[in-house]
């Protein structure tokens, strides 16, 4: 299928940022029939070289070759005239709009008027070709973060995009759903399109990609074609250096039961159970680890616990004392920390800078000042302390903190919360979109609280995840826990039939009730 | 040669001041063609406004007496805005601010100046808060847009005057003009020498120093840039917004509501229709380009004192005192576009310097 004409060529692109050079002097061709992976840790450059080919932004040098023709792309509007499609990793949709409406918010012969049920009629065909199944009448607000970015691919289908980029599409899907999401980019790249799959995972790269890209500091470390794919080849290219993936886990000292979750209903933003009388323990000192795939309840969970949501019914038990429906200060009192999966749109302020964002959560306590003013040196000294514990780098404390890398926020907001001596952490996705280098840091950090006495609930996706960090592991399917196991007894398979709510391999399937 | 202009990540301080004065003097360019389209000197006409506004005692006495409503209602609404709970009822606030505070004169006319003064001030804020903290509630409650209810509570305020000095508080001896009694002596601030600059000035400045602590220092004003920055985030951290929503709507409008005293109690002498020409719409555009810093929105209430007063001024010369309304519009207009340049880069590149690179 590959031909010898590029589709894109991209020459000599260089971007310069205040500075920083994003881009330095990088060359890419992409070929119908290709699948081309880009791979590179966060602040590498990946980003910054697509939101160019997208019209995002300028490239301070260098040109674009479209079929062999010098193109400027000047605007996102240009890139979608040149079918050019792009998935990001922060979704660009609009919240308060329905999923029809934000794709045919883009369209670019779009009729004056909103043919809503033609679109609809669309995105179910897309829907059935592809298995994306999204409600084309539902608002953006009400949908997980996997059904978001179902919505971004099912736009840039319905843009009969000729060049597919997508941004670690597979941080939220689920292993049988990144199986399935790879065959229709393979079937779309046999359909002529040239697919760019932005990714850190190994595995998913050697699987999937016809020819690598590897990325480092801006620059092009090498670009491989499949017969000289070696894991340790793309690592070293990546980085520089191998990686470790195995960690060393000190042997569990765990406690009694610290949180007894009984029974707990709560609603989700759709005004529809999300939990239905889930039921779990944790110990003292214990990572319980949840699986599922996102939208089954997780979310709520995590904001039942943290007092974020109203529990219906249930009971929570903390140490002995029922904190069901507490308020959020009550239980950040009680050393309950939440590290949110929307790391800057709940857990950070984005404009203010590093040292506003450390006395977010304690602002209040005498530590940051006593009386009614705040101790702007106790502040400065407390951030300068975690940005030198925890490895953080950023230019300056005194800088908005949404300036910073995706690995060093999440670096900030973990050490904001573990400065504060929790008791308990939920932590939701805390690797998502992280490089391998920060990956590895955070469940450092996450072991290291653990063996300090912290109960952790880990919610991720990530089964390796799991295996690698948790003591034990439920998975989550409907609102319910349906099936609990030590990590030494877990099996992928029959997790992963159980987050898609099998309970018995063979038997009938729980129907997904939304 | 080509213009691109490209976003910035960190806006530069150094450009987020010289901006705003760039694009100032941009739009007394701007204004300048208009004159020059109606047959004058520019400079003639900008120098009999600055001149007339500053070039004598009566001027400067003038443009001061005119900072101090401008300066406190902008300071109050800063407050709201801060929080992004958008108050445009400062002038509704204000008249509220100025009925409640004449209540207490005309009621207990012979209150010493040392209980009469203060219970004025008291009366003024309670009403101008109250008169916010109805439009808060509203939002707290039912999630009423304070935008659409403190505008409409404007009229209201403004007619509840009017009845009042039109009806029930009328000055029997007035002649049947809609006015109310003369305050006693005991209620009006002392002013200085034989200027109309009154006591008013050393509370804009007290206040501006306490709000720039606030907002600086404070627990409760990091709590409020917190909530107004990332709402989210305050529900995460465990902040009761509906509190605070009421509280600042409540502050805001005192202020505004202080201002109404200070005018009635300073200047005026008596309730009347018209006691304000707009300080509270006008408050909104100074707080903004003071982008919410206090001593900032002191210097631009001050500025467009000098152009209200210099409009005024420049009426000898057959102009029509709406030029000053103009000018401000042009400020508002130009600062407001100008914001593009702080936010973003603007880079001219020819080919030439693009090959030479």
């Amino acid at each position: 299928m590959t031909s010898t004409q590029p589709l894109i060529r991209m020459k000599n692109i260089t971007k310069k940022f205040p500075g920083v050079i994003a881009n330095d002097k990088i060359n890419l061709d992409l070929y119908p029939g290709q699948i081309h992976a880009l791979l590179g840790e966060n602040g590498s450059g990946k980003s910054t070289l697509m939101s160019i080919l997208t019209g995002l932004y300028l490239p301070t040098e260098g040109s674009i070759e479209i079929d062999g023709q010098e193109t400027k792309i000047e605007s996102p509007s240009d890139a979608i005239a040149h079918g050019i499609g792009m998935v990001h990793q922060h979704f660009k949709l609009i919240n308060t709009f329905t999923v029809a409406e934000n794709i045919a918010l883009s369209q670019s012969h779009g009729s004056f008027l909103l043919k809503e049920d033609e679109i609809a009629a669309e995105i179910g065909k897309f829907g059935e070709k592809y298995g994306l199944y999204v409600d084309p009448k539902a608002f953006i607000w009400q949908l997980s973060v996997g059904e978001k970015q179902r919505v971004e691919i099912l736009r840039m289908l319905y843009h009969d995009s000729k060049i597919l980029i997508l941004d670690e599409p597979t941080a939220v899907l689920t292993p049988q759903e990144t199986r399935e999401l790879f065959i229709n980019l393979r079937r779309m790249a046999d359909d002529g399109c040239a697919v760019v799959f932005i990714s850190h995972k190994m595995n998913e790269v050697l699987e999937l990609a016809d020819q690598v890209t590897v990325l480092r500091g801006g620059v092009v470390t090498g670009s491989i074609g499949k017969a000289e794919m070696e894991r340790h080849k793309l690592i070293k290219m990546m980085i520089g250096r191998d990686v470790l993936n195995a960690y060393e886990k000190s042997d569990a000292r765990i406690g009694d039961v610290v949180l007894e979750i009984k029974d707990v209903s709560a609603y989700n933003d759709m005004h529809v159970k999300g939990l239905k009388d889930i039921s779990f323990n944790v110990r003292e000192g214990e990572i319980y680890g949840i699986a599922g795939v996102s939208g089954n309840g997780q979310k709520e969970l995590a904001e039942v616990i943290a007092g974020l949501r109203t529990a219906m019914l249930g009971s929570i038990k903390f140490h002995g004392e029922e904190i069901a429906n507490m308020h959020p200060d009550e239980l950040i009192a009680r050393g309950i920390s939440l590290v949110p999966e929307d790391r800057l749109g709940m857990g950070m302020v984005p404009n203010l800078d590093a040292v506003d964002n450390v006395i977010l959560k304690g602002y209040d306590s005498p530590k940051y000042g006593k009386g009614h003013f705040i101790d702007k040196k106790a502040a400065i000294a407390a951030t300068k302390a975690i940005v030198e514990e925890f490895n953080i780098k950023m230019s300056s404390i005194f800088q908005p903190v949404k300036l910073m890398s995706g690995g060093n926020i999440q670096k900030l907001l973990l050490g904001r919360e573990i400065n504060n001596n929790p008791r308990l952490m939920v932590v939701l996705y805390p690797v998502r979109g992280l490089d391998i280098g920060a990956i590895e840091e955070v469940h450092k950090l996450l072991l290291e609280l653990r063996s300090k006495g912290t109960s952790i609930i880990l919610i991720s996706e990530d089964l390796d995840e799991l295996a690698q960090l948790a003591d034990r592991v439920g998975v989550i399917f409907d609102g319910k826990i349906l099936g609990e196991f030590p990590v030494s007894e877990m099996d992928t398979e029959k997790i992963g039939a159980l987050m898609a709510g099998v309970t018995d391999m063979g038997g009938a399937q729980h129907e997904n009730q939304n | 040669m080509k213009i691109r202009i490209e976003k910035s990540l960190a806006p530069k301080r150094s450009s987020q001041i010289i901006v705003p004065i760039l694009a100032t003097v941009l739009s007394l360019f701007f204004c300048a063609l208009f004159f020059v389209a109606t047959g004058r000197d520019p400079l003639d006409v900008y120098s009999a406004m600055f001149g007339g506004a500053l070039g004598s005692g009566y001027g400067v006495s003038e443009t001061l007496v005119k900072t101090i409503p401008l300066a406190l209602c902008g300071l109050g609404v800063a407050i709201a805005f801060r929080m992004q709970l958008w108050n445009i009822g400062a002038e509704g606030q204000f008249y509220m601010g100025a009925v409640a505070a004449t209540w207490v004169p005309l009621h207990f006319p012979d209150l010493p100046a040392f209980v009469m003064l203060p219970a004025m001030m008291v009366a003024g804020a309670i009403g101008g808060g109250l008169w916010g903290l109805l439009a808060g509630w509203l939002k707290a409650k039912w999630l009423v847009s304070e935008l659409i209810s403190t505008l409409m509570m404007n009229y209201i305020a403004i007619l509840w005057a009017n009845y009042l000095v039109y009806g029930a508080w009328k000055d029997p001896n007035g002649h049947n003009f809609p006015l109310s009694a003369p305050f006693p002596k005991a209620a009006l601030l002392p002013t200085f020498g034989d200027t109309r600059v009154h006591f008013g000035i050393v509370f804009v400045v007290i206040l501006a120093v306490i709000l720039y602590f606030i907002f600086k220092k404070s627990k409760w004003g990091y709590k409020t840039m917190v909530i107004g920055s990332n709402a989210t985030a305050a529900r995460y951290i465990g902040i009761d917004i509906k509190k605070q929503i009421l509280l600042v709507m409540f502050i805001s409008g005192a202020i505004a509501g202080f201002a109404g005293m200070v005018e009635v109690s300073g200047i005026v002498g008596k309730l009347q229709p018209g006691i304000s020409p707009g300080y509270g719409y006008t408050a909104i555009i100074v707080a903004w380009l003071g982008r919410l810093h206090p001593a900032a929105i002191i210097v631009v209430a001050f500025l467009f004192a000098i152009i209200q007063v210099g409009g005024f001024m420049i009426q000898t010369m057959g102009i029509p005192s709406a030029t000053a309304t103009m000018l401000q519009g042009a400020i508002l207009f130009f600062v407001v576009g100008s914001e593009i340049l702080t936010n973003y880069e603007l880079k001219i590149a020819d080919k030439e310097e693009t090959k030479h690179e």
